[in-house]
């Protein structure tokens, strides 16, 4: 088939559910006199008034600061610890009840507590954020870096490969798919977090504004604070994707090869 | 040291030291257990932390009986507990039903692949003040997070796992003519079932986050609800305690779902092998 062909076939594909879908939600809605259930177009108009003003700077800047440094915290933390347990038999015996009980707390419950410690400031945000999203992280690692392949382990061992260079050229890459895959659980418990610590108690940020407009009966623009959260999901979601792409190509050409695939 | 060992001796000793009696990771984690608790229990009492943010381990753990003597603590838990199950049924019911049904037609696969992508990374969170305002407090409003929440996890599974279908297994059931029904009997259910189990569990850990989400925010009742209740009272033992019994309650669901999952594919050759090794 050709390229151009195909590439219309795959656009087409992905395009005709979406549209079809906010064309049905256009056409009923478009004289809804539901107060609760706007038109789609007073939504959208709504959107770009309500978004892009002061709200960017004022709201939407603090939310994504807190939620990329707090993730980066849990990502740091977690493959840290991980590595360090993950290498130490006994160590990692001895703790993983206690973080296998850290991780089964509902991330959110903890929300209480660390605000009773640090406030209700960026700083107990972050910190919120860090507490919920680095269990998939750190469990993730430890799994990753025992299962280390034991060939490689000790050739690597005899060829005198220790210290930082095993970490870099063994141990991390090794582990790397199932720290990946942690790092994608913490990413969507982080921006879970990110909401939940603003609408429980802050000033600013897109759960706080969220709130905000349903509680001061501001229909369509509590509409476009959701659709702005979606919207911010769909696109880190997708930057993970590239991110994972990028990294694990090797794993995935890996299996594609045991698989038997081309 | 055998006749086909030629490793110098000195390596030979090696093993020998590993081999030297190690507890058992039952006893090693108990350790851990309790070098935990005492953790929390001597940082108040020493005051490298305020006891009055962060009482020691056994006020909690007084403040936790004390409140699991009252109907009003387990009636919470029971309404946790129920928003929990009613979530996730309804969205292994969804999921499963649709995962079947979009992976096993190719042309839905592609044309919904988009808008699944795109829905599934909404953070179900984002959804509470649209439940307020059309479900109002309570136990739907909670529902729908929860089955939002915990749906998409399944579905995806469920959508892998069809895919993963062997091409020799379905050859030859094409060949034997087995029926739409025998074939998702016999041949797409057992293959899906392994990805099934990976999203029971995920989704049952998330619908567990969401109960309990729903009432800290006030849209719900349960432990939540109870946990919100108790820091605006500032009985801070109380919400160290409730914390606690949540996580307790996580370690069961994560538990259960393990064990459901080893139970469901003891015959799966990935479970066979973790049991073995």
């Amino acid at each position: 088939m050709q390229p151009v062909l195909r590439w219309g076939r795959t656009l087409g594909y992905a395009l005709t559910l979406p549209v079809v879908l906010v064309t049905l939600w256009w056409v009923w809605s478009a004289d809804s006199t539901n107060y609760y259930a706007p038109p789609l177009q007073t939504i959208l108009t709504t959107f770009g008034d309500v978004w892009f003003s002061e709200r960017l700077r004022a709201d939407v800047l603090p939310s994504v600061t807190r939620l990329l440094i707090g993730y980066t915290g849990a990502v740091v933390v977690g493959v840290g610890l991980g590595v360090l347990l993950g290498a130490n038999r006994t160590l990692r015996r001895v703790t993983e009840p206690v973080l296998e009980f850290f991780r089964a707390i509902p991330p959110p419950a903890l929300i209480p507590i660390l605000f009773l410690f640090a406030g209700i400031g960026d700083t107990a945000k972050v910190i919120v954020i860090i507490s919920g999203a680095v269990w998939p992280v750190l469990l993730n690692t430890v799994e990753g870096v025992r299962a280390v392949d034991d060939v490689l382990s000790d050739t690597s061992r005899s060829y005198g490969v220790t210290g930082l260079a095993r970490l870099r050229h063994l141990v991390l890459p090794a582990a790397s798919p199932q720290i990946v895959a942690g790092m994608r659980q913490a990413l969507s418990i982080s921006i879970i977090l990110m909401v939940i610590s603003e609408m429980f108690a802050s000033t600013n940020g897109l759960g706080f504004s969220v709130i905000q407009f349903q509680r001061s009966f501001a229909i369509p623009e509590m509409w476009s604070g959701i659709l702005l959260l979606g919207l911010l999901g769909f696109v880190l979601s997708l930057l993970f994707q590239l991110f994972e792409r990028r990294t694990l190509r090797w794993y995935h050409g890996l299996r594609r090869s045991q698989l038997g695939e081309n | 040291m055998s006749a086909t060992d030629v490793r110098p001796a000195r390596a030979g000793a090696e093993p020998a030291r590993r081999r030297r009696p190690e507890l058992p990771s039952s006893v090693l984690g108990l350790v851990g257990l309790v070098a935990f608790a005492a953790l929390l229990e001597l940082l108040p009492r020493t005051g490298i932390v305020s006891a009055e943010y962060f009482p020691p381990f056994s006020e909690m753990v007084r403040a936790l009986v004390e409140a699991a003597g009252t109907d009003r603590f387990w009636a919470a838990t029971a309404e946790t507990v129920q928003a929990w199950g009613i979530g996730l049924g309804i969205a292994l019911v969804a999921g499963i039903g649709l995962g079947l049904l979009i992976g096993s037609v190719e042309v839905l696969r592609r044309f919904t692949a988009s808008t699944i992508e795109f829905l599934r990374p909404v953070p179900s969170v984002a959804l509470i003040p649209l439940a307020v305002l059309l479900l109002g407090l309570g136990l739907q409003s909670t529902l729908l997070l929860v089955v939002y929440a915990s749906f998409w996890q399944i579905l995806i599974q469920v959508i892998y796992g069809v895919q993963d279908v062997d091409p020799v297994a379905r050859e030859t059931a094409r060949s034997y003519h087995l029926g739409r029904w025998a074939r998702v009997r016999y041949l797409i259910w057992p293959t899906a079932l392994p990805y099934v189990m990976t999203g029971v569990r995920l989704g049952a850990a998330v619908a567990l986050i969401l109960a309990v989400t729903a009432g800290l925010v006030g849209i719900g009742t349960g432990l939540g609800a109870e946990i919100a209740l108790a820091q605006s009272s500032n009985a801070v033992p109380l919400v160290y305690g409730l914390v606690i019994f949540t996580g307790l309650l996580g370690v069961v669901v994560n538990l259960a779902a393990r064990v459901l999952e080893r139970r469901t594919l003891a015959w799966h050759s990935s479970v066979r092998a973790d049991v073995g090794g």
